[in-house]
């Protein structure tokens, strides 16, 4: 009966993730995944033996902090969030394995039990500690530059190589010794393996310590041979692989690279050209009148306007926009934010229409013919030296092609290079000009500007 | 005669009891082998079937994940990211015939964190995806 309605659940897991794939279908989606998962935890419940009390105690106390996180985020602090969610689901699975080590399920740890045991257990510290660093990071609690010394790859290598003998000697003796030894080796390692990447390479590092947090699920599946763990684990593992994947795509990178190449750093090498030129500011009236007389405008988003919570004031200017007879898009690029499909999320908060999104293929063929380019808070993802400089680190990187519009108005609190440590020979162009101070305010600027 | 016929019955009433006895002792053995080789089987099976399992979920994911848009990446990261909140199976569980302090507190921490992944996980996303359907309505 109980692996009935696991199946059951497994279902909905499945058809609730097929379902998250088309905006349309999304929110039905999420509450049939839901669905599932109150089933498995009911299911799980039918029996004896319980420890009523403190399951009680421990779903009231993990519900309160759940439940009040996800009603207080705002919507600008979404990575940060989802970060911590999937460093508490990683930090389960490697309780719920030393746990098992503690108190074996079936009374004997076997072999086949303690190999996923330790995974579980590693794996669900990795995504912890991992999980952490990108929040802080994201968060700016501390700073998203790569953290680079020398010997860093040594440390990791000797860590992960602890780890491997560690887990070897546990599968002899089941002690748990190896366990508290396997959990502080984890953590370290996760620290080491997100430390050196930067803020801008987060979309990649959250999409696979999503990844992560699923596997480790899976593995605490292996332990006591729960089939809906082991594919609710395995469906996450895949998906965030797959979202991985696409993300170091839209950068034109491989995942070793993001992984270990320090990108951004001050001595990654290749720094790229040095930029002359002058960069040529305006002032918001300014804007306005080339605004006025624009017939068609897209509009790219960045992390700057996530800081500086833009995202209702841009909205604003594009209707207005819109009545003034202009055409209007938002061009988002895969990777702009922090996360994947951050842009988006923004501008659905601020009721963007739908149709207004695309994508960069879809807007680039037709930029020459654009009269006006709004950059707000990009930076990496419009730089043309990913198209024209073979020596930048950011050479080969699909990007939006704003410096072929007609004029390209970048949005700027000053004219520091983006987070990945690159200059951007946009700011310099011809046809650019550079609206600097606050996104929010220079956007409210140009709002009012309209409106009188 | 008769004595000859008694003495002979007697004898294969022996002969059946020490047959009897015999097939009853094989009986218990062949039934002792089976109940190990069906242990066997079912233990070495389980872990074959829960490997192929977790193949075959490895590529379903895969194949779903392939075609999302890219405007659905963030309530598709954080609802999957809910989903693995699924451990939350496996704290229960911990919980079962549970004793000792080390285990009981292991256990708690581990329906604390499962919970907290799970429900904010699920809630976070609705959120999301709340924002992005009305304005669907306002496109219809």
């Amino acid at each position: 009966m109980q692996e009935f309605v696991y199946i059951i659940a497994s279902v909905l897991f499945i058809l609730g993730l097929k379902r998250l794939g088309s905006a349309g279908t999304a929110r039905q989606g999420n509450m049939l995944s839901a669905c599932g998962m109150g089933l498995a935890v009911v299911a799980t419940l039918v029996g004896s033996g319980f420890s009523w009390i403190w399951i009680l105690l421990g779903i009231a106390i993990g519900s309160a902090i759940g439940a009040v996180a996800a009603k207080k985020v705002p919507m600008t602090g979404m990575p940060e969030m989802v970060a911590l969610f999937n460093g508490s689901g990683g930090i389960a699975s490697l309780f719920v394995g030393w746990a098992s080590q503690v108190n074996p399920p079936g009374g004997q740890l076997t072999v086949a039990q303690a190999i996923p045991l330790y995974l579980a257990v590693v794996i669900g510290g990795v995504t912890f500690t991992g999980s952490m660093i990108a929040y802080l990071k994201l968060s700016e609690k501390i700073d998203g530059k790569p953290v680079q010394f020398k010997g860093q790859q040594i440390i990791s290598i000797a860590l992960l190589g602890a780890l491997l003998a560690g887990g070897l000697l546990f599968t002899f003796n089941f002690s748990g010794v190896w366990i508290v030894l396997a959990v502080l080796l984890s953590f370290a390692f996760g620290v080491m393996v997100v430390i050196p990447i930067g803020g801008a390479d987060m979309p990649v590092v959250i999409a696979l310590l999503n990844s992560y947090s699923g596997l480790a699920a899976c593995a605490a599946g292996f332990i006591i041979s729960n089939t809906v763990l082991i594919v609710a684990g395995a469906l996450v593992g895949a998906s965030g692989l797959i979202l991985t994947g696409i993300m170091c795509k839209a950068m034109n990178r491989s995942l070793s690279n993001v992984l270990f190449s320090g990108f951004g750093s001050a001595d990654a090498g290749g720094a790229g050209k040095d930029v002359e030129g002058e960069a040529k500011p305006i002032s918001a009236d300014d804007t306005y009148y080339i605004l006025e007389s624009a017939s068609s405008v897209v509009f790219v988003p960045g992390y700057g306007m996530a800081v500086a919570q833009a995202q209702h004031a841009v909205k604003e200017l594009g209707a207005l926009l819109e009545a003034n007879g202009c055409e209007v898009s938002f061009a988002i690029h895969p990777v702009a934010g922090r996360m994947p499909g951050h842009m988006n999320v923004l501008l659905a908060e601020a009721d963007v229409p739908y149709e207004q999104l695309v994508e960069p293929d879809d807007v680039n063929p037709n930029m020459a013919a654009t009269d006006v380019a709004i950059v707000i808070g990009a930076n990496d993802v419009v730089n043309p030296a990913a198209r024209t400089d073979e020596t930048s680190p950011l050479w080969g990187m699909p990007i939006i092609n704003v410096d072929l519009a007609k004029t390209c108005i970048v949005l700027k609190r000053s004219l520091r290079p983006g987070y990945a440590g690159v200059e951007n020979p946009l700011f310099f162009c011809e046809n650019t000009r550079m609206l600097l101070g606050d996104a929010k305010a220079s956007v409210q600027a140009l709002v009012t500007a309209f409106k009188e | 005669m008769l004595e000859e016929q008694i003495s002979l019955l007697e004898h294969l009433q022996r002969e059946l009891g020490l047959l009897k006895e015999a097939m009853l002792q094989h009986q218990a053995e062949m039934m002792e082998a089976a109940g190990e080789t069906a242990a066997a089987v079912s233990g070495g099976g389980n872990l074959g079937l829960t490997l192929f399992v977790f193949a075959l979920a490895i590529f379903l994911g895969v194949e779903l994940i392939t075609k999302v848009p890219s405007q659905l990446h963030t309530p598709l990261m954080s609802g999957s990211n809910a989903i693995s909140g699924i451990t939350i199976v496996g704290a229960l569980l911990a919980m079962q015939n549970v004793s000792g302090p080390a285990a009981i507190i292991l256990g708690l921490l581990a329906v604390i964190t499962a919970t907290v992944n799970v429900v904010g996980g699920y809630l976070v996303t609705d959120r999301m995806l709340g924002m992005f359907k009305s304005k669907k309505k306002e496109e219809v």
